[in-house]
């Protein structure tokens, strides 16, 4: 009885083994769902398995800093200290997809989308616009019949990518901003209330009329919420749709030797959506364990090729065509042993 | 079985003889050598327990030291939290816990007494198991579930008929009190669902308790001619009270720290204001909220002395009421 048990145990153990690295992986909540679709869908290719972990942002750096985890993953860059924390060396951050933060509303009475500036959404989220029918919301949308009710505002509680995103077009945009509240992934908000998660502010904002939020737009197409179309550096309203938020990557204009922590909020081009940003996976340039090593770098090359084709079917807009070219010449740079 | 010759076999088990023929198994069960290791490790697993508290205790304090040091008693006294620049008052949060504590005993304690009260005196003894089961259920709901059913239920409730009930057709409006916008989250609905999720533990302590008031004080009062309401209010409540003063505080134990239903509650604003529409803040979700993404050393610093505020908040709370229960416990030993 016992050498039958000893036998099925080395057999499963043989079958759960596998020849290729296993990989984990911790970080942003955002990108959580195309990864979650790519790693299975990798895993079906290749036989690799990928463990990924969302423990938000914040998470996924402190990890990898601690080499616990192969590669973090982001919504916010890395700050020169948080780089300089790192234990293995540095990092290079690889962006996947894009995103994009909505402005979300629940204004009762209204017929069309709202056409919202970048000032005005300052002003709404600093307190100094306190009513819907505001002339200066009233000049930006005629023939709306805007409710003289208050407006509420509804931001995020606990810290999160989505604000560093929401923060940084704000800060970028207006000057009292970035003195009084600044770009962070938590922040001392003016005024409103605090939702625990995207889904907690999507589901504040419908359930109250008169308020405004902000958040994915995964999280605002699923839940059927109203959102602003937001005027870009050109001066077009811009409706968030996968096309424009690609197009925002597209309109950064980078230099060829970028290491890419940067921001494309208000970014240039017709058709750009000003409050978009890359997610970022993040990787040690050199690599301690040579089989690791070559596993991340035939999955980022996956991901970049093939990967990006499922992107736009779960509401992520795909990098641009030429940017995904420079990437995966960019990998060439990760060292192992 | 004779005094005697039992302190015979003590002694001569007490020394340490290894030639006196019996078996190891024999020596071990019956010496005191066993006696005393038995002891040595009741005594271990039993100091495990403070001394996991005190550990507890310092990692949370060395933890939050450097926020102590860089704000100094202004820590418990500002309310500017401000990640950005680098500034943390928890006094918004140390305001709110206690308000939704306070709310919650305020609302929870009569209901949870009367449930009491009805199960042992009252109800039909077919009767008492189905209740004080159901009541004791409530318990057993995770918190998550009753923020989520505070979300879609109660806050909807709130905010359309019970605020503006209160606000206007009682007129408490004009109160500080009730005053403002009812925007649903508030420290009103917070303490509201605290209510309800510490009542099981009340309930149930109370009902134990007002079970072991013997019979006799329960005829005795009626002998006397006391209505059933009567027999209950003098006599029943005062002998139990003690214990329903504990059962009480084992509530104002779980208010203090409830997490996740009172962040998807309470709007999550660092404001201290008098109006109970208002949105606030409690210690715990504010360390539930920010700690998985907060990555500079101050700010976990910060977060780990609201940790260490909370933990001190709950042992004063429950000295407090240690000192209450002895308080009433000698003072009704002392009556005649």
């Amino acid at each position: 009885m016992t050498r039958l048990l000893t036998l099925a145990a080395l057999a499963l153990a043989g079958v759960s083994g596998s020849a290729a690295a296993q990989l984990t992986g911790a970080g942003a909540t955002f990108p959580y769902p195309i990864y979650n679709k790519w790693f299975s869908d990798y895993a079906a290719k290749t036989k690799v398995e990928i463990n990924y972990q969302s423990i938000g942002s914040g998470g996924g750096i402190k990890q990898i800093q601690e080499q616990t985890v192969d590669f973090g993953a982001t919504d916010g860059p890395m700050s020169e200290s948080e780089m300089s924390k790192a234990k293995g060396g540095p990092i290079m951050h690889f962006p996947t997809v894009l995103g994009a933060d909505v402005i979300i509303y629940n204004v009762p009475g209204i017929t069309k989308s709202l056409k919202l500036t970048g000032p005005t959404i300052a002003d709404i989220f600093l307190g100094k616009i306190t009513k819907w029918n505001d002339t200066r919301i009233a000049t930006l949308n005629p023939g709306q019949n805007l409710p003289n009710t208050d407006i509420l505002v509804v931001h995020r509680s606990d810290g999160s990518g989505t604000t560093y995103v929401f923060t940084d077009y704000l800060a970028t945009i207006s000057p009292e901003w970035e003195k009084t509240v600044g770009r962070a992934k938590e922040v001392k908000w003016p005024t409103g209330l605090g939702a625990k998660g995207n889904e907690g502010v999507s589901g504040q904002v419908k359930q109250t009329p008169g308020s405004i939020g902000y958040t994915e737009l995964a999280y605002a197409r699923q839940n059927s919420l109203a959102f602003a179309h937001v005027q870009n550096s050109s001066g077009n309203f811009v409706e968030p749709t996968i096309a424009s938020i690609t197009a925002a990557a597209a309109g950064a204009k980078l230099p060829p030797t970028t290491d890419y922590r940067v921001s494309i909020v208000n970014a240039s081009g017709k058709g750009a959506y000003p409050i978009a940003s890359f997610t970022w996976l993040l990787i040690y340039r050199n690599q301690a364990d040579a089989a690791k090593g070559k596993t991340l770098k035939d999955f980022l090359k996956w991901a970049y090729t093939t990967g990006e084709k499922s992107a736009a079917a779960l509401d992520y807009a795909p990098l641009p065509g030429d940017m995904t070219k420079r990437l995966i010449a960019r990998l060439d740079s990760i060292k192992t042993p | 079985m004779t005094t005697d010759g039992s302190a015979a076999s003590v002694s001569a088990a007490a020394a340490p003889d290894r030639t006196d023929g019996r078996s190891l198994a024999a020596r071990i069960v019956g010496s005191s050598v066993g006696d005393r290791i038995y002891i040595a490790a009741i005594t271990g697993f039993a100091l495990c327990v403070p001394l996991l508290l005190a550990l507890i205790f310092y990692e949370v304090a060395v933890a939050g030291w450097p926020a102590f040091r860089e704000f100094g008693f202004g820590f418990l006294t500002s309310s500017n939290w401000d990640p950005v620049h680098r500034q943390y008052g928890a006094a918004s949060a140390i305001f709110g816990t206690m308000v939704t504590s306070i709310i919650a005993l305020v609302i929870a304690t009569p209901l949870a007494l009367g449930v009491a009260v009805f199960l042992s005196d009252y109800a039909p003894s077919w009767l008492r198991q189905p209740v004080g089961f159901l009541v004791d259920l409530l318990a057993a709901i995770p918190s998550v579930v009753y923020g989520l059913w505070g979300i879609f239920v109660l806050i909807p409730v709130l905010r359309a008929n019970v605020m503006p009930f209160l606000r206007d057709t009682l007129g408490l409006g004009a109160t500080p009190f009730f005053r403002g916008p009812a925007y649903g989250p508030s420290m009103l609905a917070a303490g509201v669902i605290l209510a309800v999720m510490v009542l099981p533990y009340i309930s149930a302590v109370s009902r134990e308790v007002l079970l072991a008031v013997p019979r006799s004080q329960r005829e005795a009062a009626l002998a006397l001619g006391a209505t059933r309401w009567e027999m209950i209010q003098k006599a029943v409540l005062p002998y139990a009270r003690s214990g329903i003063i504990g059962g009480v505080i084992l509530g104002l134990g779980r208010a203090l720290g409830e997490t996740m239903a009172v962040t998807m509650l309470i709007g999550n604003r660092h404001d201290i204001s008098a109006s109970l529409f208002a949105p606030g803040y409690t210690m715990a979700s504010l360390i539930a909220n920010e700690f998985s993404e907060a990555t500079d050393d101050l700010h976990l610093s910060a977060l780990m002395a609201v940790g260490l505020t909370l933990l001190v908040l709950a042992l004063i709370v429950n000295g407090i009421a240690r000192w209450l229960v002895w308080r009433v416990a000698r003072k009704a030993g002392g009556t005649p």
